[in-house]
């Protein structure tokens, strides 16, 4: 499969997907709306056949709200896809994909530490780099910087 | 004499089952599951009270001698002496956080070799008189530093190590930095620099050195002296 066939592919299974015009060395960028991103995973692994989750993260982007990134690869052939949905505005709250990749349990869990984005489905939702009595999520824009942490700040 | 409790019943017979005392008093075991329960079991190891450090007995005759007419004669020579065998034989505790440890095992490798200046870097808290906090100290790791810390016989000393141990250094503004080790223990010598090279740090142990032998019986910490070039 080449990235021109993947694109074909996700086009007519998604038909409100916005694909990034191709580009060289780039991977195939899909933007879906959130209540596809459960689906476009499960469409990636199965036709697909991207088996292997690469990564999940999060950008903000202050005023539109958070946007969720993963990256998945084709294991044979040079296929790389990008998902990515935007949660809105005030949203923090997005799909999960660890159902389907075992791998992102960690990732979704880092993601909800740094941006308080609630993944519905997880099995094990809670802080994993930070301390369970951490306030805030630092890795937010809106997050000050020298919020007092007694003791020791 | 009953010997044993119930959980010894399944012993071989012919074999005395050792009794075992209770711990006194009863302190859970520390448990590692998260940071919350640390932070538990670190109020039940409160620290000393500041005047813990001498007995209150040698407080006494020490003061006596001292207020005896020619007295101030012992003490100082005897203070003089103590602070000669503490600044000779100072053992740095193997604390290496960052990449200032790396230059810290410079300083104690063979080229600048501060076992001549009486320092021999071991790898216990309880035998040692030195701490060199050399790198960044983060909010998790706070705790550990000082219950490490806390476990190092009186006299003890600190040395922070670098921009990040001072202040922070380039990651003052991270959220999870504590900005300066003076935030979480005491700090007899700061050693600027990132990371400061070997001749920085041994500087600082000389000034250090230096400031032990102006130590006072008091316990209490005298004032910086330091060398002028």
């Amino acid at each position: 499969m080449t990235p021109a066939q993947a694109r074909t592919l996700v086009s007519e299974r998604f038909p409100a997907a916005q694909i990034e015009p191709p580009a060289e060395g780039a991977p195939v960028t899909v933007t879906v709306p959130p209540d596809q991103w459960f689906a476009l995973a499960r469409f990636a692994k199965d036709d697909l056949r991207c088996r292997f989750f690469s990564f999940l993260s999060a950008v903000d982007w202050k005023d539109q709200g958070l946007e969720v990134v993963a990256r998945l690869d084709h294991l044979d052939d040079r296929v790389g896809l990008m998902m990515k949905t935007k949660l809105g505005p005030g949203v923090s709250a997005c799909p999960s994909i660890t159902p389907i990749f075992r791998g992102a349990d960690w990732m979704e869990r880092e993601a909800y530490d740094m941006f308080g984005i609630r993944f519905e489905g997880h099995p094990d939702l809670r802080r994993i780099l930070l301390t369970d009595d951490w306030e805030g999520h630092p890795l937010l824009k809106s997050y000050a910087v020298d919020t007092p942490h007694p003791p020791y700040r | 004499m009953p010997i044993g409790n119930g959980s010894s019943s399944g012993s071989k017979p012919g074999h005395r089952p050792v009794a075992v005392k209770p711990p006194i008093p009863e302190i859970p075991a520390p448990v590692w599951r998260s940071f919350k329960d640390l932070q538990e079991w670190e109020q039940l190891h409160q620290e000393r009270p500041e005047g813990d450090k001498h007995s209150a007995a040698f407080v006494s005759i020490t003061e006596g001698i001292h207020s005896f007419p020619g007295g101030f004669v012992v003490t100082t020579v005897a203070d003089a002496f103590l602070n000669w065998a503490r600044k000779s034989s100072v053992w740095p505790v193997t604390f290496g956080l960052a990449c200032c440890a790396i230059e810290m095992m410079a300083t104690f490798a063979s080229r600048f070799d501060v076992e001549r200046l009486g320092m021999v870097p071991w790898a216990s808290p309880r035998h040692s008189d030195l701490m060199i906090v050399s790198g960044t100290v983060n909010i998790k790791m706070a705790p550990m530093l000082k219950r490490i810390y806390e476990q190092m016989p009186d006299p003890k000393w600190a040395v922070s190590m670098g921009s990040c141990a001072n202040s922070g250094g380039p990651f003052r503004h991270g959220y999870f930095v504590v900005k300066g080790v003076d935030r979480v223990i005491p700090v007899d010598v700061y050693v600027p620099g990132c990371p400061p090279p070997p001749e920085s740090l041994l500087n600082g142990l000389l000034l250090l050195q230096d400031q032990i032998s102006h130590f006072r019986r008091t316990g209490k910490r005298a004032e910086p002296n330091p060398k002028v070039d």
